[in-house]
């Protein structure tokens, strides 16, 4: 555990009754984190998802959080102004209950980064794409306890870790270098 | 590597259940883009004219434009392509919603269908797999409702499905093939959808789709996006509303519609009411839109939101577009709560709302005129309202004379005979246009009327204002940064152009002015179909962020195909050229390239004769409006050349133009 900490922290408003359901947010999103950046475009690679069901008038932007290697418990329903919801709809967590927020060809997880990049861009991007405003971008000052980041290979090596067992990826690792150096 | 486009298409032969991945020719790219263009080049090499529309050799092509799945704003249009069951001419109607980027999105640019599923079917392209699924258990289900029943049973919800309702099964030659928040619905697509026995074609895709070069195309986005700011912070002044802003007319928004209701015609395109719009008719037509409607929506990648949830009391939501809000209600003499209600079950039902409130009120202006008479409606509510209902749902199922009037007013007509004929007195080519009858002829849509193969004045019209502003001030004012325009030339048309005097209408613009205006405006709506960008922010609207000059670089930056202003539009002649050379060659020829007789009150012969002489040659098309040898040449359709004269189409007389066409001699 670090010690308590002053720290501005990025946060996205949604505002759901604002959202159009046009997915510009995943449309970009998907182009920022492409390598090279921009070069290409895939939604389903998107850190953002909108569950959009026209007919029942649902809308709702959720943003990638953190992986989890395991399930949670929480199937329960939510009715908001008549509207019924998954508990699920409103998680963040790339998990293994549903195929959101991985990778659609490797299964690895997702996790919305705020559009980091250098220098820092003035506002994430589906924030700057949503021309309805149902996005918007707010800085707060909060207390935090510092934490030391894990950096996006080891998130990645984590979830494979996971999948496969840490034996089987280091032997896999192991074997990978020698075959390069041959 | 392919750029902006995924470089294959899927081919699916319905009779033999066979499904191929076949991969494209990158030059066919360069030649004739994509979506339109492409379609136009595998309808003229693979439907020739001897194909009927409800032969097993018909193809039915959905393609995405060649931008769709790429960042481009507003880019998700699909373009369906056939045979039309009315026209017997080439059909190009579109959707917007979300189903092209999807298609891109699972490695393919287009489904191209041929042959005929013995049992009703749809398709479920995911990724790399593809397969042909039952549908009997959809059967008779809304187009609507079978998207959400194919959602539910692939466990998909993210899959996009383009449905056919009840009307396309039963190839009613105005059905329509709904999809999101859209539809292709002009010319009977849903009616070759229907006989290919092709219920829905459902896609989800997970791959990517590349662009060229990332950071510029990406530069050219954003300049889109802060000029749709600019746009919708400065709207046109002077004009009317719907003129004033992007996106197509903003019906869903607007509760003022004096303007429609004043202007447009009533019941069966005949009767205009100058004093209908009042404080009371606004007050309740208000309330009726702010009851049913739920949330103004969009397309895939697009912030203008042109569409609505609606939810009329006591029936299931649907989703509703533009004008289709007004056409029920005016056709009926009704109000906007019947409009509104009776658009549920059209959409479900899957009906073009041009083309199905004409026919209905056509169908009750012959019985009010004795023409058709009580045996032909046995049951028939009293009430127009009721009426309206009882006859949709007589055309959807083909019964009695639903089965006569679901061909369209043109076909029906010639089938009732005792004079019903003058009554199917709206279309173009066959086919019912806008109810608008108007008083002195107006040039500029003589020509796109006369000419537009899309036969719809709406998938024309666009970029140059409609009317002139009354002073020359405000004239210059517009001109002033009026960047999209092609040429300067075109700023001093606008400036010298007077509501009244010399300068005015119908002898300026002057016809070699028109000729200009009229293949600007044209151009810009054959771009977007085979770009996929919706005319909502390119074609249609006055100063668009879509235009000449930034297309090109779109198409440079996106699909790596080197492009300047000259070159894109050298290709986009090329495949207009080849859809009005399919179009001939199926038997179109001048005597097809007029408006309604009763368009305009106040017509103009000689100079109606003029212009069409001159936007003929203008376009290098002869006094027939065959394309000559040298302008096919010119455009690299040499094959076109020889096969025109294979078939003695340059050696006609006089005579043999003027008889009747194949598609009139049908059978029917």
């Amino acid at each position: 555990m670090g010690e308590k900490k002053k720290k501005i922290v990025k946060t996205i408003k949604v505002d759901a009754d604002k959202c159009n359901g046009c997915r510009a947010c995943e449309v970009i999103c998907s182009a920022f984190h492409a390598t090279p950046r921009y070069s290409s475009n895939n939604p389903a690679r998107s850190r953002i998802r909108l569950i959009r069901e026209p007919l029942r008038d649902i809308y709702l932007p959720v943003y990638a959080g953190e992986y989890t290697p395991a399930e949670c418990a929480g199937r329960d329903k939510y009715v908001i102004e008549g509207k019924e919801y998954e508990e699920c709809a409103f998680c963040r967590a790339s998990c293994p209950s549903r195929d959101v927020f991985k990778e659609p060809d490797s299964g690895l997880p997702l996790k919305c980064d705020m559009c980091e990049s250098d220098p820092d861009l003035e506002k994430p991007l589906c924030v700057q794409w949503c021309l309805v405003d149902a996005l918007t971008y707010e800085e707060r000052e909060e207390e935090v306890e510092e934490e030391t980041e894990l950096e996006e290979l080891e998130i990645g090596l984590e979830a494979l870790a996971d999948k496969f067992g840490l034996d089987k990826m280091m032997d896999t690792v192991a074997r990978m270098s020698l075959s390069k150096k041959e | 590597m392919r750029y902006a486009e995924t470089g294959f298409n899927l081919e699916i032969d319905l009779t033999r259940g066979n499904v191929e991945r076949v991969e494209t020719d990158p030059r066919d790219t360069e030649l004739y883009l994509g979506g339109l263009g492409t379609n136009a080049k595998i309808l003229w090499d693979r439907v020739p004219p001897e194909v009927e529309p409800f032969s097993p050799d018909n193809l039915l092509i959905f393609s995405a434009g060649l931008l769709c799945g790429t960042p481009a704003t507003g880019c998700n249009r699909t373009i369906v392509s056939t045979v039309s069951p009315q026209t017997h001419l080439m059909a190009f109607s579109m959707m917007g919603g979300f189903w092209a980027p999807e298609l891109k999105y699972a490695g393919y640019d287009k489904v191209i269908l041929r042959g005929k599923s013995p049992n009703l079917v749809y398709l479920w392209i995911h990724n790399d797999k593809v397969e042909i699924r039952d549908a009997t258990h959809l059967k008779g289900k809304g187009a609507v409702e079978t998207a959400e029943l194919i959602r539910q049973e692939l466990n998909e919800p993210r899959a996009q499905v383009a449905a056919i309702g009840l009307a396309g099964e039963n190839r009613v030659y105005f059905a329509s093939i709904e999809q999101g928040r859209s539809s292709a619905s002009r010319l009977g697509l849903g009616a070759v959808m229907g006989d290919k026995g092709v219920k829905a074609i459902v896609v989800r895709g997970t791959k990517d789709v590349n662009v060229a070069r990332p950071a510029e195309f990406l530069a050219l986005c954003n300049e889109v996006l802060q000029y749709i700011k600019f746009r919708n912070e400065n709207p046109i002044p002077g004009v009317m509303p719907i003129l004033a802003g992007l996106g197509s007319p903003q019906e869903m928004k607007v509760h003022d519609e004096k303007w429609h209701t004043e202007n447009f015609m009533w019941g069966n395109s005949r009767v205009r009411r100058k004093d209908f719009w009042n404080d009371e008719i606004a007050r309740q037509w208000a309330e009726t839109l702010d009851s049913m409607r739920t949330r103004l929506i969009s397309c895939y990648n697009c912030p203008m939101t042109c569409g609505a949830t609606i939810s009329p009391p006591g029936l299931p939501t649907y989703m509703m577009k533009c004008f289709s809000k007004l056409t029920y209600t005016m056709a009926a003499f009704s109000d906007l709560e019947f409009g509104l209600g009776i658009a549920q079950s059209a959409t479900e039902y899957g009906v073009d709302g041009f083309s199905a409130p004409q026919v209905m009120a056509f169908a009750l202006e012959l019985y009010e005129n004795g023409i058709l008479t009580d045996e032909d409606f046995p049951g028939m509510p009293a009430d127009n309202e009721g009426r309206f209902y009882w006859l949709l749902d007589r055309i959807v199922r083909r019964e009695g004379i639903g089965d006569v009037l679901a061909d369209g007013t043109y076909w029906a007509s010639k089938r009732i005979g005792k004079g019903a004929e003058a009554y199917a007195h709206n279309n173009i080519k066959k086919h019912e246009q806008l109810p608008l009858k108007l008083s002195m002829l107006n040039p500029i849509y003589f020509l796109m009327y006369a000419t537009g193969e899309k036969l719809n004045i709406t998938q024309i019209e666009g970029q140059f204002p409609q009317a002139p502003w009354r002073t020359r001030e405000e004239r210059e004012e517009f001109a002033k940064d009026w960047f999209q325009v092609p040429d300067e030339k075109f700023k001093q048309y606008l400036v010298d152009w007077e509501p009244r005097g010399e300068k005015s209408m119908p002898f300026y613009p002057t016809v070699e002015m028109c000729c200009d205006i009229v293949d600007w405006q044209e151009r810009m709506h054959y771009i977007d179909d085979a770009l996929g960008m919706c005319a909502g922010l390119s074609s249609f609207p006055l100063k668009p962020p879509y235009h000449l000059h930034n297309y090109p670089k779109f198409i440079s930056a996106g699909a790596g195909i080197d492009m300047d202003t000259d070159t894109l539009t050298q290709a986009a002649r090329r495949y207009r050229t080849l859809v009005r050379a399919y179009n001939i060659r199926r038997g179109m020829r001048r005597k097809d390239d007029k408006p309604p007789e009763n368009h305009w009150k106040k017509r103009f012969p000689e100079l109606e004769k003029e212009l069409l002489d001159t936007y003929y040659k203008f376009k290098g098309w002869n006094d027939q409006g065959i394309p000559t040898r040298e302008s096919l040449s010119e455009l690299g359709l040499d094959y076109v050349v020889e096969d025109f004269e294979k078939r003695g189409i340059y050696s006609e007389t006089e005579d043999d133009s003027s008889s009747e066409t194949p598609a009139e001699d049908e059978k029917i």
